[in-house]
């Protein structure tokens, strides 16, 4: 598993971040990233992800908790991702602030 | 006699001038492969343009669609319909003026969006191998069409199945795209006519959106979701 801290985020761009994140989980590790993704980069890694699935390759499974939302709906806040390969990760239970996960092994 | 039915055309062209937008709204209809996103493009086809043409095919296996289809010149006219909403639910009671709702759109049929796509999932529906992997290529090409469209797209609906758990990853990102780009957002609770569907899931999970319960195969219902585009996607 590789937990990424805030800091380390904030210094990637995005593109760097997505490739970061995929190429993390392509080699099998689950990938949990401290203030998250925005939902505009968690698009764009589903896209990413399509472009790279192939038949040892599935795709990923992506669980976060929503942007929260500041005044007037202005300032967005992304809190904590989630991102593992769909061959090992299982979101079994999600609401709005509690993620149960189950991981298998390959 | 000729001269007084151009005149009428002229007054008409006016008026709608006046009273519609001049650009065609462009709605794409998104969400979840199998959620009947072809099943709902294609009754609203059927109600407002020909009962016997079809946008795409909808069947049980997923990833049905894998192209995006586009229908243009759609005239959503409830004046014309018999519009009877028979149980009026909490979100139709607001307009007076609303069964006089019409609105000129595209409408979008796009192929359901995942984070992933096995090619054994369809080998379960009783595809042979060569075919669930040529399928599974042309589901991952359809994704990212799907995700494309979004930036020539003005409003969309969200159609989630209500026998499942709408609070997925897939239904939040492509809820929190819509508000990052301040694109309309009416969500569909589709499948109400199954015993274990739970629309109110959906109200509780996106409470920031309109709800719709419909069934798109049944027909249940849609009055309330056109007037709600009406609405919206004005
Ligand atoms: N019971 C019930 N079944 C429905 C309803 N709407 C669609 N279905 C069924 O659900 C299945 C999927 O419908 P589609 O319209 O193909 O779904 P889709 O969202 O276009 O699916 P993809 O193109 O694969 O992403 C089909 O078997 C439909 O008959 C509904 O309101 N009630
Ligand atoms: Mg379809």
């Amino acid at each position: 598993m590789d937990m990424i801290s805030e800091d380390k985020i904030n210094s990637m761009s995005s593109m760097e971040k997505l490739r970061f994140v995929l190429d993390g989980v392509k080699s099998g590790n689950i990938v949990v990233l401290e203030g998250g993704l925005t939902p505009e980069e968690q698009m764009k890694l589903i896209e990413l992800t399509m472009t790279e699935v192939n038949e040892d390759f599935p795709g990923i499974e992506m669980s976060g908790y929503p942007t929260k939302r500041g005044f007037l709906n202005l300032r967005r806040k992304t809190r904590l991702t989630v991102v593992g390969p769909a061959k090992v990760m299982r979101t079994i239970k999600k609401e709005k602030d509690l993620i149960s996960a189950m991981i298998s092994a390959i | 006699m000729k001269s007084k039915r151009r005149r009428k055309g002229i007054l008409s062209r006016l008026i709608d001038a006046l009273f519609f937008r001049k650009k065609t709204a462009k709605i794409g209809i998104y969400g979840p492969p199998n959620a009947g996103k072809t099943t709902l493009a294609n009754r609203i086809i059927h109600t407002f343009v020909d009962e016997n043409e079809d946008i795409g095919v909808s069947t049980e296996i997923p990833h049905e669609t894998r192209r995006a289809v586009r229908r243009g010149g759609i005239i959503i006219d409830l004046k014309s319909k018999s519009v009877q909403n028979q149980n009026p639910t909490p979100h139709s009671k607001t307009e007076e003026r609303k069964s006089k709702a019409k609105l000129k759109l595209d409408v979008v049929d796009t192929p359901g969006l995942a984070t992933k796509i096995d090619f054994h999932e369809f080998m379960a529906y009783g595809l042979e191998e060569e075919e669930a992997k040529k399928r599974a290529k042309e589901a991952t090409e359809g994704v990212i069409e799907a995700i494309k469209w979004l930036d020539d797209i003005d409003g969309i609906v969200l159609l989630m199945d209500a026998t499942k758990d709408p609070y997925t990853q897939t239904n939040i990102v492509i809820v929190g795209n819509m508000e990052a780009r301040g694109t309309p957002v009416i969500i569909a609770a589709n499948k109400v006519d199954l015993a274990d569907a739970a629309p109110q899931r959906i109200i509780n999970a996106f409470p920031q959106h309109p709800v719709i319960p419909i069934s798109a195969l049944k027909g249940e219902n849609m009055e309330e979701l056109y007037e709600e585009m009406a609405r919206r996607f004005r």
